[in-house]
């Protein structure tokens, strides 16, 4: 219980300073690198923690400064639209609208995915929970709200499902993450439209759904919510050590979340940047893990310091780079495949010099 | 010394002389410096309501008083509305209140009607009043992992049992109102406890004799004579404790739940306005801001109003009680 709890009062803690902080960024470090100019990011919270890594192991490697904030893809791509920092991070591809207020243009780079998990608090459930499609997009539509579910016991016959309410955790802020699972949610089943709700960075959840802040704030609300359940990116699940649910996929297999399930979603694409994101919203695969999102990176073409955008691009071109997608592997996160990566030199390669 | 008794007091030729320069200046001085501090502190109220009011008129005018009783807080769709809120607000300090006022007046009863040596009860109240002084957040963290944990199997007992009655309607499952309110409670009751003293030793030594020497017994001097006698303090410290918790907003934002529903279950995750406040100002764009001013102004509203209502009702005890006497 001891280790267990520890991670619990830093999960409520990181939780709790993410929702206060105000998300004017007062973390701001004072980056000077050795080599080269700071270089600022912000925007997603999915793929932080990677960006953070990624960020150490730059530095270490090269010794030029990057600092990311880690504040939700709306509000990345509105301090990228502002202009006030020297890339964007989103976990939806920058819209032709958005990209069109950005003088010069801007080119969005997919980086990494991730697998969105539906984490769960069921003490003594003995087993992991599986849900078919039409439970899990009912449970967040508002209309599944037992654990005693018939539909749910039917697909979990040896768990023992308690007979209370389900607990529904899910965001507030405006984020990529939701864009990616509702966009998700509405394509695997009908119940989502029917129940009156759209796909989007913010959605009106049943009243009922707890609201958090970032996925951090998700997934600590879910560790101290008996009977809870929530969407959070994979890593988010696995360092607070929650379990999470095997999901039926588009050809009806039940699959558990893992990078090669992931991988299979991705192998499905088309030849643009622009219809990678559409590609992965419902995979076709057989055994692939149903509900996985690229996260993107916007640089801008005409980069008002010169300097500093070269410098964001070579920070870019590295993630993409060997050690970058080792890293993200190792993180949880899904490295991407040979064709995606060529995809994003080849947009790296589109700046200016 | 001197012949005259009060030499040293007076010193000689100033008893009866007129204020010399320097003291008509500090007079004036102090007299001018009061007026400012008073004045500054209106200035002040005036200001921030000015303030407030003037970011939230774009949304007053846009929502009117739909924004009162709309449900939905959607910032896509630029629908704002802020019952379920005002509810939670109410809902959860009214709950904090009858459990903070019951256990601050019987720990003022306690502590004031000779139950304890006067030392004991000196420290007694010394350590109910440094609840005052923990952090909100550290009140809040204790729920989270002392209060919830504790209560949650008898929520849940009391969920499967009597779930028919609405106010059991739902599991807990972790932040809800309850724990909120019971956290709320601890948080009130040194304000509720401390006043109440107040009004408990402001009662003349003499009425408490009179009632034993007609033969009372101890419980019907306490019941029957000091407390009616103080009631108008306690009422006070009633509402003063409401006041606090409507207001209380990072304890809240942690324990409440932060779920837009209109719920009676005391165990079913909710919202009040502060925690709204705090938990969506941080992401809020310039809509949703103006919104967030407008739930503002409406919780001054609700203050004030709860504070008339308390003088009001203060005034009319007092005169029936001495109407009586």
């Amino acid at each position: 219980m001891g280790a267990s709890r520890r991670t619990m009062i830093v999960a409520a803690a990181v939780g709790m300073a993410v929702a206060v902080a105000p998300a004017a960024g007062l973390a701001q470090q004072s980056a000077t690198g050795s080599s080269g100019p700071a270089v600022a990011g912000a925007g997603a919270t999915f793929p932080a923690p990677l960006y953070e890594r990624w960020i150490a192991a730059y530095k270490a490697e090269r010794g030029a400064a990057v600092t990311y904030q880690s504040v939700g893809s709306g509000e990345g791509v509105k301090r990228f639209l502002a202009g006030t920092v020297d890339f964007g991070a989103s976990d939806e591809v920058l819209s032709a609208a958005d990209a069109a207020k950005v003088p010069g243009g801007a080119v969005a780079v997919p980086v990494t995915a991730g697998m969105i998990v539906l984490a769960y608090n069921l003490p003594g459930l003995g087993g992991a929970l599986k849900l078919p499609r039409d439970v899990y997009v009912g449970i967040f539509a508002g209309t599944v709200t037992r654990w005693d579910d018939p539909r749910i016991k039917a697909a979990n016959p040896d768990l023992k499902l308690p007979p209370r309410d389900i607990a529904l955790v899910t965001r507030r802020d405006s984020s990529g993450t939701t864009a990616a699972f509702t966009r998700h949610l509405a394509a695997a089943d009908p119940a989502w439209r029917s129940a009156g709700l759209v796909a989007g960075k913010m959605v009106s959840w049943p009243g009922r759904a707890m609201l958090a802040a970032g996925n951090e704030g998700v997934a600590a609300r879910i560790k101290m919510s008996e009977g809870s359940i929530g969407y959070v990116e994979y890593g988010f699940a696995k360092r607070l050590g929650l379990p999470v649910a095997a999901l039926q996929n588009r050809s009806g297999s039940v699959v558990a979340p893992s990078a090669e399930a992931a991988q299979l979603a991705l192998s499905a694409r088309s030849g643009q940047t622009g219809e990678l994101e559409a590609s992965v919203v419902d995979p076709t695969a057989a055994n692939a893990y149903p509900i996985v999102s690229y996260s993107w990176l916007f640089l801008y073409r005409e980069p008002r310091d010169a300097a500093k955008g070269r410098a964001a691009r070579d920070f870019v071109a590295w993630g993409l780079g060997q050690q970058g997608q080792a890293l993200a592997r190792e993180l949880g996160y899904v490295p991407l495949t040979a064709d995606i990566v060529s995809l994003g030199r080849d947009a790296l390669g589109a700046l200016s010099q | 010394m001197s012949d005259h008794p009060f030499a040293l007091a007076a010193p000689r030729g100033a008893v009866s002389q007129a204020p010399s320069g320097p003291e008509y200046i500090v007079d004036r001085g102090f007299r001018a410096l009061a007026w400012f501090a008073a004045a500054l502190i209106l200035v002040l109220v005036a200001y921030i309501v000015w303030k407030i009011g003037g970011q939230a008129m774009p949304a007053i005018r846009d929502y009117h008083l739909d924004f009162l009783t709309g449900s939905s807080w959607n910032v896509q769709e630029k629908r704002f509305g802020i019952l379920p809120a005002i509810w939670g607000t109410l809902y959860s300090s009214l709950l904090a209140l009858t459990l903070g006022g019951f256990f601050g007046l019987t720990v003022a009863i306690f502590l004031t009607q000779g139950f304890l040596p006067a030392r004991l009860a000196f420290l007694f109240r010394l350590i109910v009043e440094m609840l005052a002084a923990i952090p909100s957040v550290v009140f809040g963290l204790w729920g989270i992992f002392v209060v919830i944990p504790a209560i949650r199997p008898a929520a849940n007992w009391l969920n499967e049992t009597l779930g028919f009655i609405p106010f059991f309607g739902t599991s807990l499952s972790g932040p809800g109102l309850l724990p909120a309110a019971i956290v709320l409670a601890i948080m009130v009751l040194p304000t509720v406890a401390a006043i109440s003293q107040d009004a408990l030793n402001a009662v003349p030594y003499r009425t408490k004799e009179a009632a034993f020497g007609m033969g009372a017994t101890k419980w019907e001097v306490i019941l029957k004579v000091m407390v009616p006698t103080a009631a108008g303090g306690i009422f006070s410290a009633m509402v003063l404790g409401f006041g606090r918790a409507l207001g209380e907003t990072m304890a809240l934002a942690m324990l409440i739940g932060n779920s837009n529903q209109l719920t009676l279950s005391l165990f079913a995750p909710a919202e009040t306005l502060a925690a709204l406040l705090a938990s969506h100002f941080p992401e809020a764009g310039p809509v949703e801001v103006e919104a967030l001013m407008y739930a503002a102004l409406v919780l001054l509203a609700i203050t004030l109003l709860v504070n008339i209502a308390g003088i009001g009702l203060l005034t009319i005890t007092q005169r029936k009680i001495s109407g009586k006497a």
